[in-house]
């Protein structure tokens, strides 16, 4: 704006100055614009360089690393196959994003600790899963969504025979397809 | 008990057949206890053997040696296979007397002839001539170990039959494995990143069923062991597990939970005509067929695991094991007589039999981490998964729980012991 104001004015000074002389004034050559007068005034400038980033909201809330759905292990007690009440949320969660997200699907891998047979422990890791499955199709998932299945012992998270290790092993997995 | 002698002697004799395989280590066995009647026996040294691949001689006193049944006698060289001197090897203390050759044919096959002697009646009770490849020289050897073993005890040997287990050597490196029963011979089925569980011979010997978790879930495969080709006969919703074979070697039962829980079907080899055979609202799984055709599983409908028995297509189960609230893992000798099973008692998963008839039970083992036992096609040992000073092995025990083995590997855990039928 302040470029093109500069200029109006000095095309009408101009204008008015030829009006003012006596000798005719060819009117198809009017005065030459200094353009170089423009910028002859340098002014102070912002910061160009620094580019300001914009963030948009991530589309799907699974990829938030620090989203509530980064969370996909329910734990579980010895010889339990009851979801506990600190992996209600983590059922809760993931539940209402399936149930929003018709099109997601998951593995949910039921896990025991080392102790015993390997088929029986095979049994008792679906269980888990299928406690979780049930939890997540009350909650509104559909059944085509989820698909309970079973590591047993196979599989285990911490190694070490200890029941640190075991507790961390007493686990149902949410894996999304 | 434990005797040092043995022990050298098995090292030794394993040892020299190692190094006659010209290949690497891969079992070591270890022998504990004898049977009650032990026969005296002295196995020659065969006549030309040193130009076989293997020293069949040592690989029949290993086999004889391993099974407890017999007392041996050294015999040096003998190069006759006539006129055998009776009254030595009776004075020596030896009631049999195995002898034999090794020739070269011209079409490359060794031709290795064997006689077995009886020197308290002083005559000829078996013979045989085997002409096979270089490579099937070990076979030739178990085969004479099986024959002197049927002469002797009445009961046909096992030597020549073959095992399949799983070696783990890290979390993602798994085979599964095939080798002599001795655990020689080793031979690679099948390599995965995922874990290998369950396995399980055909009645032919052809095919081994197992569990892979290659899929990110268990699904249930067989594998034809001779061509390499894969079927995949359970991949249900959930979890496929616990295949084992029918006698009749065209069908399988399986652990599914397919309806929401884990319990047992029949299935086809090829996949097909899938059937729920329990029916129960706990876990039934660990199907084994009965030479009758009933079904001996493992059920937790009454809390604990369980054994119970069914009729081949299902219907009410009755309940086999009492003592103890953990008894798992059921497998049937041959002559549906003795039930060998894994029960935990104060805390140790240990290997029982059960003779079905009385249901008497006996504890076979005093470790305290076995698993997944497998009879031996002729019912008189069973093999299992053991754990000592944290590493994973296999043990073989007599069903009368006097003589053992212990098979160890030097890199990994080995376990999932399955003992293959016999084969022609």
């Amino acid at each position: 704006m302040r470029k093109l104001s500069s200029l109006a004015f000095i095309v009408t000074t101009a204008a008015i100055l030829s009006a003012c002389s006596s000798t005719p004034v060819k009117v198809a050559e009017p005065a030459k614009v200094e353009e170089r007068q423009i910028e002859a005034k340098p002014q102070p400038q912002a910061d160009t360089r620094t580019v300001a980033p914009v963030e948009t909201k991530s589309l799907d809330p699974l990829d938030d690393p620090k989203g509530v759905l980064a969370n996909r292990s329910v734990y579980f007690d010895f010889d339990s196959y009851v979801v506990r009440d600190d992996g209600k949320p983590v059922v809760e969660n993931h539940s209402a994003y399936l149930a929003k997200n018709k099109a997601r699907s998951i593995l949910i891998q039921g896990n025991t600790d080392e102790r015993g047979g390997a088929e029986y422990n095979l049994a008792l890791g679906q269980k888990r899963a299928e406690a979780v499955r049930k939890a997540m199709t009350t909650l509104g998932v559909s059944e085509s969504q989820v698909e309970a299945v079973s590591l047993g012992k196979e599989k285990p998270k911490a190694s070490g025979s200890n029941e640190e290790a075991w507790a961390q092993n007493r686990r149902a997995d949410i894996v999304y397809k | 008990m434990y005797t040092m002698k043995k022990l050298n002697q098995a090292i030794l004799t394993a040892a020299l057949a190692l190094a006659a395989a010209g290949a690497h280590a891969q079992m070591r066995i270890e022998i504990s206890g004898v049977g009650s009647n032990q026969i005296p026996v002295a196995v020659a040294g065969f006549a030309d053997e040193n130009i076989a691949p293997q020293q069949i001689s040592a690989i029949i006193k290993a086999d004889l040696e391993r099974s407890g049944a017999f007392k041996l006698i050294d015999a040096g060289v003998i190069t006759s296979m006539n006129n055998i001197d009776y009254g030595t090897w009776k004075a020596k203390g030896a009631d049999a007397l195995v002898v034999g050759t090794v020739a070269k044919s011209a079409a490359g096959d060794y031709e290795v002839r064997y006689k077995l002697f009886d020197t308290v009646k002083q005559s000829e009770l078996s013979q045989l001539n085997v002409a096979r490849a270089p490579q099937f020289t070990r076979l030739t050897a178990h085969n004479i170990a099986d024959d002197v073993f049927l002469k002797l005890t009445g009961i046909r040997g096992a030597f020549s039959t073959r095992i399949a287990y799983v070696k783990e050597y890290d979390k993602r490196h798994y085979e599964l494995l095939v080798a002599d029963a001795d655990g020689e011979g080793e031979q690679m089925a099948l390599r995965s990143n995922e874990p290998i569980i369950s396995p399980s011979w055909s009645p032919d010997g052809t095919k081994v069923a197992y569990v892979s978790f290659e899929q990110k879930k268990p699904v249930v495969y067989v594998q034809n062991l001779v061509n390499r080709a894969r079927t995949v006969v359970a991949n249900e919703k959930g979890s496929n597990s616990s295949p084992v074979w029918a006698q009749s070697g065209n069908k399988l039962a399986v652990s599914l939970s397919k309806d929401g829980h884990t319990q047992i079907y029949t299935v086809n080899a090829d996949g097909s005509n899938l059937k729920r055979v329990s029916n129960s609202a706990g876990i039934d799984s660990e199907a084994n067929f009965a030479p009758d055709g009933s079904i001996y599983f493992m059920s937790d409908r009454s809390g604990g695991p369980q054994i119970y028995r069914m009729n081949a297509d299902g219907g009410e189960a009755k309940r086999v094991t009492f003592t103890g609230n953990y008894n798992i893992s059921p497998r049937v000798s041959a002559d549906g007589k003795t039930l060998a099973y894994i029960s935990r008692r104060d805390g140790n998963y240990q290997l029982y039999v059960m003779d079905l008839a009385s249901g008497q039970e006996q504890r076979l083992s005093d470790s305290t981490d076995d698993q997944y036992p497998s009879f031996a096609p002729n019912g008189k040992y069973i093999m299992y998964a053991t754990q000592a000073g944290g590493r994973k092995s296999l043990a073989v025990v007599s069903v009368d729980g006097r003589v053992k083995q212990r098979l160890t590997t030097q890199a990994g855990n080995i376990k999932e012991p399955t003992w293959g039928p016999f084969m022609q």
